[in-house]
């Protein structure tokens, strides 16, 4: 059965029209209201809260020095949501590993909030925006090794409960790791993990870890496949939809003109990501070689994320929604127009158990109320039939 | 005639760079690699030996491992002096090489003739508010010479052949690799560089715009004896914007140097 997790941001988009420039890394804070601030966030907890009162599951994320989220701690928002909730599974997608210097507390923070949700809490263990490396100032060079290095960590850190272990690695290094409480879910929460690249998309089939693809139908063709193959190949059965996930942005309306409305006013979050300096973009040892050796003959570094229609026409300067939803990117419009979409996306690429819905942007608390009730009432139900269909003909 | 090649150092594969006879001279380049300076040591091979390797994980040389810091290369460049049969060589080094280069002659003085240092990195000298040395790893690879030559020039690689561009690319990841964080410091390097018991000769641009010239005055303070020369017009290369004017300077320092007894240049350990 298909799973929908209810996602946003929690950004500052106040200051998206405020603030010249870029909004990432460098923006100084002062655009920052303290009153709307609080406002906001609070705001954002009672759409989870009402979410999860109308039957869908909820996703976190953080980032760090950034206008276009708030949320600087996965673990901080779900503590809340842990209380506040009663039957949502909590997902953080996720707990950047590359720029959250000390697995240890990562481990403790996962225990902590797994006990305080009774066993609810699923876990994204990502490397974390490439950007963000000058922030936390994890080096990029050698990022992949103390990635699974640190993954290492957490992983041993709640599943070792004899006592203490110790853990002499080349990044990490712990006299006693012992994490109390321990976890709810034993020996820890599923895990997943996101990516754009195939040779992580293997690695995760290997683990047997969630796939989760952001924002991409191309990476979701290209990486599905090489998962389940990997996966089949590793646990010798096919994997089950549950492993994957694919998170796109919803705008939902009780006609297609509403949803196309709505979908425009999530878009505004896109475009606020991008005001992102190119100096950030790319620290050093995040591409390949060859991939950097493009970027010096073009003498100019681009979004991962290509500007072009399925058909190689390139999009607008500032995509509309249509655009987005003929790139499976977004789903908008009316019920019935987001059913047929996910539902000729999901054709495409094999099938996936999660459908992570992203929405926020510039949305009121209004809209998003009104998104998630129509959403829950007219499209979830008819969702529900994508696997069993799929289950069916396997 | 120049000539590269690659030889084995303590297990690791690098590519050198050699011309001319005469005195020795080590060189160590920058974190862009050993390109911008080719130039400039093949003038110098008039005059010297010149000895110029690409450092494990830029150029044609191996990385292994389980190197990660500056000191994994002054160790591994200490081992080559000796299996080349560099002892009383002159030890050169720009920017990045120079922080290597200073990290040599801290651990072993001994070996060498003199020292050059061409606006090394990798001391601190401010205080924890002040960033002294430019981000080089914040100006994205493909604008990187408008930061380190006075003239801020754009160079064009549209035109370049792909394996030297992936050459360029590999080398920025491996400068990340040594001088992320602290970036491009040691924060006890400033506190070890009176252990330089060498002749030593610091060579600032005053236009550079990475490492201004009072870094490089606090640099050349911390090192006994060490004369201090401030190049008009140059950049964070003054050894490439200013070639005729630094190699006036070299000659004039390296003139003084005793023949080291030692010297005597041996070319086994080619592969």
């Amino acid at each position: 059965m298909m799973q929908t997790w209810y996602f946003s941001e929690q950004s500052y988009h106040p200051a998206w029209s405020e603030v010249h420039g870029d909004v990432r890394i460098t923006a100084a804070s002062d655009a920052i209201d303290p009153a709307t601030a609080h406002r906001l966030l609070n705001r954002y907890i009672d759409e989870w809260v009402a979410a999860d009162e109308l039957g869908f599951n909820i996703m976190v994320n953080e980032h760090h020095a950034t206008y276009t989220c708030m949320s600087v701690s996965c673990m901080l928002t779900l503590g809340i949501l842990a209380n506040r909730t009663k039957n949502a599974r909590l997902l953080a997608l996720g707990v950047p590993l590359l720029n959250r210097l000390d697995p240890f507390r990562i481990a403790e923070e996962i225990a902590y909030v797994d006990c305080m949700s009774g066993g609810r809490l699923e876990v994204g263990l990502i490397k974390g925006t490439p950007f963000e490396m000058y922030v936390s100032n994890a080096n990029p060079a050698d990022a992949m090794q103390r990635y699974w290095e640190a993954h290492d960590v957490v992983e041993k850190a709640l599943s070792h409960q004899e006592g203490p272990f110790s853990w002499e690695g080349r990044y990490f290094d712990y006299r006693y790791v012992n994490v109390i409480p321990r976890c709810y879910q034993q020996p820890h929460p599923p895990m997943w993990l996101t990516t754009l690249s195939s040779a992580t998309a293997r690695e995760a089939g290997r683990r047997g870890l969630v796939l989760a693809i952001t924002a991409s139908a191309p990476a979701a063709r290209m990486a599905y496949p090489i998962y389940r193959e990997q996966y089949q190949e590793t646990f010798g059965r096919p994997a089950a939809l549950d492993r994957f996930a694919f998170l796109g942005y919803v705008g939902i309306g009780k006609d297609r003109a509403t949803g196309l409305a709505r979908g425009q006013k999530v878009l505004k979050f896109v475009e606020a990501t991008e005001r992102t300096a190119q100096s950030f973009i790319n620290p050093p040892g995040i591409l390949s070689d060859v991939d950097n050796a493009r970027i010096l003959r073009a003498g100019k570094t681009t979004s991962h994320r290509r500007k072009v229609l399925p058909d190689g026409t390139p999009m607008s300067d500032r995509p509309v929604a249509e655009e987005y939803v003929k790139n499976s990117v977004m789903f908008a419009g009316s019920p019935d127009d987001i059913v047929d979409q996910l539902r000729a996306f999901y054709d495409s690429c094999g099938g996936f158990g999660h459908f992570l819905m992203q929405m926020g942007g510039e949305l009121t608390a209004a809209e998003t109320i009104d998104s998630l009730e129509l959403f829950a009432r007219e499209v979830q139900p008819r969702l529900r039939e994508f696997g069993i269909q799929q289950a069916a003909v396997a | 005639m120049s000539q590269t090649e690659n030889i084995r150092v303590a297990g690791v594969s690098i590519e050198v760079w050699r011309a001319g006879e005469g005195r020795p001279l080590l060189y160590l380049h920058s974190g862009e690699g050993v390109e911008p300076a080719l130039s400039f040591l093949q003038s110098l091979s008039s005059r010297y030996q010149v000895i110029a390797p690409s450092h494990p994980g830029f150029g044609g040389s191996d990385l292994p491992d389980h190197f990660s810091s500056v000191d994994d290369l002054a160790y591994f460049y200490l081992d080559l002096v000796k299996q080349l049969g560099l002892e009383g060589a002159l030890l050169m080094g720009s920017s990045f090489g120079g922080w290597i280069a200073a990290s040599m002659a801290i651990k072993n003085s001994g070996l060498f003739s003199g020292l050059v240092l061409a606006s090394p990195l990798g001391a601190k000298f401010g205080d924890e508010s002040t960033r002294e040395i430019a981000d080089l790893f914040s100006v994205p690879q493909y604008n990187l010479s408008q930061v380190i030559y006075a003239d801020q020039r754009k160079i064009d690689y549209s035109e370049w052949e792909e394996k030297d561009l992936v050459r360029l690319a590999r080398n920025h990841r491996s400068f990340a690799l040594f001088g992320w964080s602290p970036t491009l410091h040691d924060p006890k390097l400033s506190r070890r560089l009176y252990r330089i018991d060498l002749p030593t000769l610091v060579v600032w641009g005053d236009r550079d715009n990475v490492v201004k010239p009072a870094y490089g005055r606090h640099y050349a303070d911390a090192i006994s004896g060490a004369r201090f020369v401030l190049i008009e017009g140059a950049g964070h290369y003054p050894h490439v914007e200013a070639q005729a004017r630094f190699e006036e300077e070299l000659a004039s320092f390296s003139d003084k140097l005793p023949m080291f007894a030692g010297a005597c240049p041996k070319r086994e350990g080619a592969a």
